[in-house]
């Protein structure tokens, strides 16, 4: 009983963290029909960012804050520049490009950070409550994590449903030429969407790091969790990663805990490839796709 | 207004009008003839580099001809070389008993054949990031499963392999060919590069076939290769499973030259060096695949001792070759897309073309 509470707050815990990374992918998805795969090294070197501010004496909460900011920046700054020039082309050429990024922000980060492992502090305690005699696995940080990353879904979804600047992004999103028709600056809000959705991978960086160990590729197991996650809740819908991101959180903390953490990752492939198997389309989908 | 050109004599006889398999196979010996050269006159560090290159081609040839011609991509190549190492490494535990290496090879190849069917089957039928995204997972989900598995496995340390002594009838004849004694080390780099050759040559002959012509029509526009009676699924499967098999013999031979197979061998890095080499050297072409498997063996040396000239520490050197490989792959998609090869012949063709 007391395992599987644990397990089970664990695993929600994580569950929002991936929850976050699916959806900076599907973000990007959707607007650009490209898998970001770049976007574990970009939440890593912001969370290097971040590491280098807090050792220079900086309080935690400004490095915090660089790191969602220098995030922002780089994600702009990749779609402007990178892939910008291929939008709209050949779709592996896209994903090359971004693996290409993937290379060559691992190697600064090792380049310029070194590759061993390095500690990331936490704002809260790691340690959990005691309610009685049953001993809650829900950290300080734990709590942390929940609620920064529903603050974050909650105003995507502001700006998303309630504002001008969201409904032309999905506008852009939808269809480029006929937002483009109606005078809607489609790459402008292209560039803000990456900017968006790395800002939100690098909260998920942040918060992977926090009270925990961080080296140039301790991301990388996080995008594929993200990838599970947005693929399970059909790679199109911000919901369905949410959705799809606690499943995961809970199925691989389970695993982790009932058989070997070693199995995590591959557990988090059978996960995909059951679906692709059963449910292509996603846990959510209505209508298959048609293409002749 | 359409150009006739004279068909000359020598037009006729020449390299383009053979059947495919002839030039296939003449360029196989010509190759096989240049390795035994090259092979005798190197030195034994340099052998080493060159048996590297072998298995490192072989792979990317695999992974040309998924990504080249059938437009997936597999960002686990590694994973599966690993699988086919692992295997490897566990049939040639002790020098008695154990299978011919031929056998072994074969042995090899099928299991990550059917591991590729396994990732495969429910990734390749859907297009888009699929087989990306599933192949990244076998990437990163393999060294976990070597840990767990650490009794039969071999955990972190890995398991090392005693490669088998070369068979009499070899030594005899490359004594009489070469006339110098046939070491361990050589042998091992004539096997890697005969790996190579034969599977450059299935490969050559398989993209010229039908089932090439079915990968890239495929590639080239989906729909209209599903009005023609393609089977995209099957098509897009079976060029992941031939890719996959390429990748377990270039596992076995890895095992056979680095005699360990440890999950440090086959991390994320290599899947993604491999995917750099044929993004160099040209998506789709063989060629392409070779120079850059060429370009991943001998680069890092040279970038590093840079490196280390220009005051970084060895740990900062050695991560420079990955950012130099980075950093010409964005260049080469953005900037000249069809790589080293591809660029060279398309501007070959264009001097050659009468305007």
């Amino acid at each position: 009983m007391q395992q599987l509470l644990t397990t089970t707050l664990t695993g929600l815990t994580l569950g929002m963290v991936y929850a976050a990374f699916a959806l900076a992918l599907v973000m990007i998805w959707r607007s650009t029909r490209i898998v970001n795969f770049a976007q574990a090294p970009m939440a890593m070197i912001t969370t290097y960012v971040a590491l280098t501010l807090i050792d220079a004496g900086q309080p935690f909460w400004l490095a915090f804050a660089a790191a969602l900011a220098s995030g922002l920046v780089l994600g702009a700054v990749v779609e402007r520049v990178v892939i910008r020039p291929v939008e709209g082309g050949s779709e592996v050429n896209a994903v090359i490009l971004t693996l290409g990024l993937f290379i060559v922000i691992h190697a600064l980060a090792a380049v310029i950070f070194g590759a061993r492992f390095r500690s990331f502090p936490a704002p809260f305690g790691l340690s959990g409550f005691r309610a009685g005699e049953v001993s809650i696995a829900l950290t300080g940080f734990g709590i942390f994590t929940i609620v920064s990353v529903l603050v974050v879904m909650g105003l995507l979804v502001l700006l998303f449903r309630r504002t001008d600047l969201g409904l032309t992004m999905r506008a852009a999103a939808f269809n480029q030429e006929v937002a483009r028709l109606l005078g809607v600056r489609v790459g402008r809000l292209l560039t803000l969407g990456w900017a968006l959705a790395a800002l939100v991978g690098s909260l998920a960086g942040l918060l992977i790091a926090g009270g925990s160990l961080v080296h140039p590729g301790y991301m990388d197991s996080v995008v594929v969790y993200g990838f599970v996650a947005a693929v399970l809740g059909g790679l199109d819908s911000p919901a369905g990663a949410v959705v799809g991101g606690l499943v995961l959180g809970l199925v691989l903390s389970l695993v982790s805990g009932l058989v070997s953490a070693a199995l995590v990752p591959l557990a988090a492939l059978v996960v995909l490839m059951v679906v692709l198997l059963v449910r292509p389309g996603g846990l959510f989908s209505t209508v298959t796709e048609r293409k002749v | 207004m359409a150009t006739t050109v004279p068909v000359s004599m020598r037009d006729r006889l020449s390299w383009r009008r053979l059947p495919p398999l002839a030039r296939h196979l003449l360029v196989a010996l010509v190759g096989l003839a240049l390795i035994v050269v090259v092979i005798e006159t190197a030195g034994s560090f340099r052998q080493g580099q060159i048996s590297s290159m072998a298995y490192l081609a072989i792979a990317a040839g695999g992974l040309t001809v998924l990504t080249g011609q059938s437009g997936q991509l597999s960002l686990g190549h590694g994973a599966l070389m690993a699988v086919g190492a692992y295997t490897t490494a566990l049939l040639l535990q002790s020098r008695a008993g154990a299978p011919p290496l031929v056998v072994v090879l074969a042995i090899a190849t099928v299991v990550t054949l059917v591991v590729g069917v396994a990732v495969g089957i429910p990734a390749a039928r859907l297009h888009g990031p699929y087989i990306a995204g599933a192949t990244l997972s076998l990437a990163v989900a393999v060294p976990g499963v070597a840990l767990y598995f650490s009794e039969q496995l071999g955990g972190e340390q890995g398991l090392t392999l005693r490669v088998p002594e070369a068979p009499v009838w070899l030594l005899d004849t490359m004594f009489f060919i070469t006339g110098q004694e046939l070491t361990g080390r050589k042998y091992v780099a004539y096997v890697a590069w005969f790996c190579l050759v034969l599977t450059y040559l299935l490969l050559a002959n398989l993209g010229a076939s039908r089932v090439g012509r079915r990968w890239r029509a495929v590639r080239d526009d989906e729909v209209a290769a599903a009005i023609a009676g393609i089977n995209l699924g099957r098509a897009r499967v079976l060029a992941f499973v031939v890719s996959a098999a390429a990748a377990g013999l270039a596992g076995a031979v890895m095992a056979l030259v680095v005699r360990v197979s440890a999950p440090s061998g086959f991390t994320l890095t290599l899947s993604l060096g491999l995917l750099s080499a044929i993004v160099l050297g040209g998506l789709g072409s063989l060629l392409g695949a070779l120079i850059g498997a060429a370009i991943l063996t001998f680069l890092p040396q040279v970038v590093t001792s840079i490196g280390q000239d220009a005051g970084l520490s060895d740990l900062q050197a050695a991560e420079l070759a990955p950012l130099v490989y980075g950093l010409t792959v964005i260049l080469v998609i953005l900037l000249a897309p069809a790589g080293l090869v591809g660029t060279i012949r398309s501007g070959l063709a264009h001097r050659r073309r009468p305007t």
